[in-house]
């Protein structure tokens, strides 16, 4: 098993006016090809900062981000986004479609932004996939919230991303289709052996992925895994029961 | 470059390419400027080369202000070709009917002249047949002043012509020519001898036309110390070709500049509907980034968009720009020597449209700059609080060096001169920075003063100007701008009619008799009693040349081609004797002296006007010697004066002490006030009458000349304005259109708070009113800071604010200013909240 995500000792300090508010204190993590992980924690904590630090769209205070094998902190802008293209995928919580642009043409910009044209058919397999086959040539103005994501989830799974990031994912939608979206992208996760990090304060969902990373104030107070036996009753203690 | 970049752009400007055509119309009309006039520009030329002959009539003319003298007639018969003589005078021209009387330029022809092109009558043989008798042509405008007929008569001196046509057009000259001194062409050999008396000016000229093709610029050349040692000045085909080609092309630079000024003001309009269409971008940007789009690549995306406007913009306004290039020639007919034959000038459009490109591009690359500064988290955050500003970055301060280089290429390229280049868009950064400070100023101070007892729909209206992304700057700067010019003209105009007024007003003098023998001066001031009016000078002038100063003569000065002679050595002066200064003078130096005995003064004191005698490079002291119709006078210069040209008196470079001229050859001039035009008219008719050689001027009647040349520039100047308020028109049609979607938010949120429909729109009416004042208001302090200097330096009268026309303008302008937000605002506040939630979310 690989390393695909490595972060170590992350530190990010906002200047707010004449003070700074220091978002990420230290935060160090790993992660495996084919790891489900999610972070949680209240509004305000960091979580969106640490993922976007992670994704490479954002430069750390101090400490490293090994993405894929490529050491973040080095590269330029062009670099960082060479890398995202090739490596990650992305889920947004509002869903982020291009207005302009079809639902089949959404799915192919990261294919196409990697400089290929034939990406129609693939494109069209994806939004298959996604249960979308028959909306392909709606705007996103035309489709409703649960499909859009489902738009947004073929678009992150098209490149064959290593990682995807998913930020409050089902965050801007009701429990049924939430939870719909949610098996959507545990199947795709799981045929297609990609590394999850979601970022979310649906204990649920956490629930659902192997490990949770639980940031306060900052910085990564516990972490726990759902899978291996004897993490279980940390994350009980995590995360009160559902029901 | 790679294909997606295109396709990408391609699919991002789906459902915004009818608001970016409406982004583009405000550089429409600068490139349809630019267009036509530079189209024009080239019709222009071809017509004055295609017709270059018929501009001067001959090949080749001799002028003089005396009859040719034996050498030169001598000369003349050597040259051979075809001849055709023709001599010009100003004299009374008078209606015996009706008992008018005018001066005007009689120009007594000969049969051949012109040899090419033909003079234009109505009816149109009559320019053939007047030289068979005693006929005229008389130009068409003096005909309608006195409500003259063909075949009516006409009386000059002491000759009855019958009038056999119209004048409409002539060779060398244009109608606005005419306007100044009326034409009227008879038979050379017809002529009243008389009038060409010694003393009163005439233009004795020959025209040639060669078969043999001999160059005639050659022939000049060639000849050229006999014709100027006997002062006899030449015209040539390419001469008059290369005049006209110069002064209408420096005419219709200046009109293309006027042109370049709503380019620029359009697409600084352009620039700043793509800095708000990239605002509404920037998640779309934010998101390529994330999933790994190039900053360059994202950028060329925006920067392709802004290319297709630029085409799309370039296209439409060079199709616009053949629609208007056909008005050209109207507008400048009175201008124009030739008729100009509108044809399509590719080179015109191919400069035009790269011009008006180039300005949009570089205009566009400013908000395309914030393209590159896109961080790829603000996908992660929400719409709110977005803030991509424009990076003022080194690539910023290049875009802005390389606007302002470029604009400056281009004045030089324009002007006649590299200085006048420079000083034009010196002027125009002047211009605008001012326009732009007073805008910027004027939209501060209303936004913080803005009353607070005025009513909710005032105050809401005003508030819509600052919304976030207004374009209140950019609409102030171009309808400001156009107010500017056409409010500048119209205080000019008011300048100019207030010093005509000042000019005759009081008991000034406003009737001048002239060309007087001095035995006729009795009989003139007799007749001046009769009709009850008074003479209120008799001044006497004495023509004369100068020979030597400083004991060098003239000659030997001319021989030596190191010095530079000058028109004042050249000219004919017109000197008066008197014993004292009159008003519109002021002595500098030395003392004027009253008169002189003749018989024991020797050198005989005169005064000099300052600009002369520096042109002569003469001071006090200096000796001047004249030749007085044949009799040599040697003086000195006793004292120096300044002149106030602009005053209507009859004014002088050399005043003589009494003593000395009073028996040399002169004629008299007589000043009189006459209560109306009326008694002016009757006074004029029986002068004309009694003494056929004497020719009176009414000055109101050349004041209202000058106005009415005036009208005709302003009104080309007004013209080109009209370009910048239709652009700034433009530019408010595409600010409506870009926050649509906020004043349908506004207006939505109005009504459920429950506002009337009414009320919602008398909030945009306030809103578009106040920005018809700011932006009237920002014109109008730059106009009136220009119409203070022109009336103090220029027409040196008192500033006065013509009010009626100053509001007119104001009101036209802010009228029109709603009626255009009104109808570009159709749909929005009609909408009814719910629709508009379902279809524009
Ligand atoms: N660009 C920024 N400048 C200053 N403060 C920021 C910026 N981005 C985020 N923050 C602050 O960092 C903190 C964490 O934000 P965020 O990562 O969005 O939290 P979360 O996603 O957990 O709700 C917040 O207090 C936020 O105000
Ligand atoms: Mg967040």
């Amino acid at each position: 098993m690989s390393l695909v995500l490595s972060v170590s000792n992350l530190t990010k300090i906002f200047p707010s006016g004449d003070r700074e508010i220091t978002v990420l204190d230290s935060v160090s993590l790993e992660l495996m090809a084919g790891d489900t992980c999610a972070i949680v924690g209240p509004s305000g904590s960091g979580k969106t900062t640490l993922l976007g630090l992670c994704a490479g769209l954002d430069n750390a205070t101090a400490g490293t981000v090994t993405l894929c094998g490529h050491e973040l902190n080095g590269l330029t802008e062009d670099e960082r986004a060479a890398v995202r293209n090739k490596h990650v995928g992305f889920i947004f919580q509002t869903f982020r479609l291009i207005p302009t642009l079809t639902a089949l043409e959404n799915v192919m910009v990261p294919a196409e932004l990697r400089g290929r044209t034939d990406v129609r058919a693939e494109a069209f397999g994806m939004l298959e996939a996604v249960g979308l086959a028959d909306r392909t040539h709606h705007y996103p103005a035309q489709l409703s919230g649960g499909e859009q994501q489902r738009v947004g989830i073929a678009r992150a799974f098209i490149n064959k991303p290593d990682i995807l990031f998913a930020d409050e994912p089902t965050g801007n939608l009701d429990d049924d289709t939430g939870s719909a979206i949610e098996d959507l992208l545990f199947d795709l996760n799981s045929t297609s052996g990609t590394t999850l990090v979601l970022v979310t304060h649906d204990l649920d969902l956490a629930r659902r992925t192997g490990r949770v990373f639980r940031l306060k104030m900052g910085a990564v107070v516990s972490e726990a895994s759902n899978t291996a036996g004897p993490g279980q009753g940390i994350v009980s203690e995590l995360l009160p029961p559902t029901g | 470059m790679n294909t997606w970049t295109l396709k990408f752009a391609w699919r991002d400007s789906r459902g915004s390419r009818r608001r970016m055509l409406m982004y583009i119309s405000s550089m429409v009309l600068g490139v349809a400027a630019l267009v036509s006039i530079n189209s024009f520009g080239d019709n222009l030329k071809q017509a004055i080369d295609a017709e270059a002959a018929t501009l001067l009539g001959a090949d080749l003319s001799f002028e003089g202000r005396a009859p040719f003298n034996d050498v030169i007639e001598a000369l003349i018969d050597s040259l051979g070709g075809e001849q055709s003589r023709r001599t010009s005078f100003s004299s009374m021209a008078y209606f015996p009917l009706t008992g008018d009387v005018r001066l005007s330029t009689i120009r007594g022809h000969e049969r051949g002249f012109p040899f090419y092109g033909e003079i234009e009558t109505d009816p149109p043989e009559a320019a053939s047949e007047y030289l068979t008798g005693r006929n005229a042509l008389v130009d068409a405008t003096l005909l309608q002043q006195f409500n003259a007929n063909v075949g009516d008569s006409i009386r000059i001196g002491t000759v009855s012509y019958r009038i056999a046509g119209k004048l409409v057009q002539t060779p060398r000259e244009t109608a606005a020519i005419m306007l100044f001194s009326p034409r009227i062409y008879v038979p050379l050999s017809e002529i009243d001898r008389t009038l060409l008396a010694r003393g009163s000016r005439a233009d004795y000229e020959v025209y040639f036309k060669f078969e043999d093709g001999r160059d005639a610029d050659a022939l000049v050349e060639e000849l050229k110390t006999v014709l100027r040692a006997n002062d006899i000045r030449t015209d040539t085909i390419k001469e008059e070709q290369e005049g006209w080609d110069r002064s209408l092309s420096n005419l219709y630079r200046f009109l293309s500049l006027a042109g370049f000024m709503a380019l620029l003001l359009g697409s600084l309009g352009v620039a700043s509907s793509i800095h708000v269409y990239i605002r509404q971008r920037i998640q779309t940007i934010a998101l390529l980034r994330c999933f790994g789009a190039k900053t360059w690549d994202t950028f060329r995306v925006y920067l392709m968009q802004a290319i297709a406007m630029g085409l799309v913009g370039v296209i439409l306004g060079s199709l616009v720009g053949l629609g208007i290039q056909a008005l050209i020639p109207i507008v400048l007919a009175d201008f124009l020597p030739v008729d100009v034959v509108v044809s399509i000038s590719w080179g015109a459009i191919w400069m035009s449209s790269g011009i008006g490109m180039g300005v949009t591009i570089l205009f566009a690359l400013l908000p395309l700059l914030t393209v590159i500064n896109v961080s790829p988290l603000i996908a992660f955050r929400s719409e709110l609080g977005v803030d991509a500003k424009t990076p003022r970055n080194w690539m910023w301060w290049a875009t802005i060096a390389m606007i302002v280089v470029g604009i400056t290429t281009f004045a030089i390229l324009q002007a006649p001169r590299v200085l006048v280049g420079l000083s034009y868009s010196a002027g125009l950064f002047i211009v605008f920075s001012i326009l732009w400070g007073v805008a910027q100023l004027m939209i501060r101070i209303l936004r913080a003063h803005t009353p607070k007892k005025l009513p909710y729909v005032w105050r809401q209206g005003i508030a819509n100007l600052y919304r976030p992304n207004n374009q209140t700057l950019v609409m102030t700067l171009a309808l400001g701008l156009g107010t500017f010019l056409i409010a500048t003209m119209l205080l000019a105009q008011h300048a100019l009619l207030q010093q005509i007024n000042l000019a005759t007003e009081g008991d000034r003098p406003n009737l001048v008799f002239f060309d007087i023998q001095p035995d006729q001066v009795a009989g003139v001031a007799d007749l001046l009693e009769e009709n009850g009016v008074p003479v209120i000078d008799n001044v006497p002038i004495i023509t004369m040349r100068i020979t030597g100063i400083n004991g060098e003569t003239i000659a030997s000065m001319r021989a030596d081609t190191t010095r530079r002679l000058t028109w004042a050595h050249r000219r004919e002066y017109r000197s008066t004797y008197r014993s004292k200064l009159i008003d519109s003078e002021v002595l500098v130096e030395g003392e004027l002296v009253e008169s002189v005995d003749i018989e024991t003064i020797g050198l005989i004191p005169v005064s000099v006007e300052q600009d002369v005698a520096q042109s002569l490079r003469i001071s006090l002291g200096d000796t001047v010697t004249f030749d007085v119709q044949g009799v040599a006078i040697d003086t000195r210069i006793s004292s120096v004066r300044t002149v106030d040209w602009q005053r209507m008196q009859t004014n002088f470079f050399f005043v003589f002490p009494k003593g000395v001229l009073e028996e040399a050859p002169q004629f008299n001039v007589v000043l009189t006030r006459t209560p109306d035009a009326k008694v002016a008219g009757r006074l004029q008719a029986s002068m004309a009458r009694a003494f056929p050689n004497i020719s009176s001027i009414d000055i109101s009647l050349v004041m209202s000349v000058f106005d009415a040349i005036f009208s005709r520039i302003a009104f080309v100047i007004q013209f080109m304005a009209l370009f910048s308020i239709v652009t700034g028109l433009f530019v408010l049609s595409a600010a409506v259109m870009i926050s649509r979607f906020q004043r349908l938010e506004e207006s939505v949120l109005l009504k459920t708070l429950g506002a009337s429909r009414s009320t919602v729109i008398k909030i945009m009416l306030t809103e578009y009113m106040v920005l018809g004042i700011l932006a009237a208001a920002t014109g109008l302090v730059l106009a009136i800071g220009a119409g203070w200097v022109l009336a103090e330096f220029l027409f040196e009268v008192e500033f006065v604010l013509p009010m009626q026309g100053l509001g007119v303008l104001i009101g036209l302008e802010i009228l029109i200013t709603m009626v255009v937000g009104l109808i570009n605002s159709r749909g929005i506040y009609e909408r009814s909240p719910l629709e508009v939630l379902r279809t524009e979310a």
